[in-house]
């Protein structure tokens, strides 16, 4: 099964929407609750980020009886350094973002934390993308 | 102990999300960052912060916590109260600080 999401870059107010769509189609499709809540986690965080930091994004969701994976592609300043952005503490958001109590350097910790598999990958002035997968163990 | 009842014995102020007021509470948490909570929260439980805007509920709902709690008199925004009553959230608040009010509810719950 496949499904989209639209991200609007900069916009706080709908940051979140589209991990609440893809947490209720989760449920829908009756997929093991700790496994929602660590998608929940990883996909949220992802999403914030295209928030935070590009200008558009989209969410790509495919779902099958083996696996999520969640696919979310921006177009945005992308990451110089991802080895550095991953780790723990590091931020480069604006203090508008610090303010909300966003951009304390744990969404990609938290997203390689809650994500079976977490990939990266950006071109600078053109944008990033990141894949979370998950497992459902048999 | 329920939502209703930590409220009764707070004399906490109910923004919203009345419809939520009867869950029971499993315990808590008490951050301001928001990827803090959405790493660390659990299911069920009381979120203590001073954050107002819209992302908190969206946290609260994605991390089914049961209510959210503003302390020292915050108020909440306009769609953060707006999307309190359309999940059923319940938004407290409190003149209490943080350490106060979480020293009360530990003991409640503990």
């Amino acid at each position: 099964m496949h499904f989209e999401y639209q991200i609007e870059g900069g916009n706080f107010t709908r940051a979140g929407f589209a991990s609440s769509e893809i947490k209720k189609m989760l449920k829908q499709l009756n997929v093991d609750l700790a496994i929602i809540k660590r998608t929940v986690v990883a996909t949220y965080e992802a999403e914030v980020n295209v928030v935070a930091h590009a200008y558009s994004g989209t969410i790509y969701v495919d779902v099958d009886e083996k696996k999520i994976i969640i696919k979310l592609v921006d177009e945005g300043p992308g990451i110089p350094d991802i080895e550095q952005a991953m780790k723990e503490g590091y931020s480069t958001a604006s203090s508008r973002v610090r303010e909300m109590g966003f951009g304390a350097g744990m969404g990609l910790p938290n997203m390689k934390k809650n994500a079976d598999d977490l990939k990266i990958s950006s071109e600078v002035g053109k944008g990033t993308t990141v894949e979370i997968r998950m497992r459902f163990s048999s | 102990m329920t939502v209703e009842q930590l409220k009764e014995k707070l004399g906490l102020k109910v923004f919203g999300g009345e419809q939520g007021l009867a869950n029971e509470i499993s315990g808590g948490y008490v951050s301001d960052l928001l990827s803090d909570v959405m790493g660390n929260a659990d299911t069920g439980q009381i979120w203590i912060t001073l954050q107002t805007h819209k992302n908190v509920m969206a946290i609260a709902s994605l991390k089914d916590l049961v209510a959210i709690i503003l302390v020292k008199n915050h108020e909440p925004e306009e769609d953060t109260l707006a999307q309190s009553n359309e999940e059923g959230i319940p938004l407290l608040g409190t003149n209490m600080s943080t350490f106060e009010l979480s020293g009360k509810i530990y003991e409640l719950l503990k």
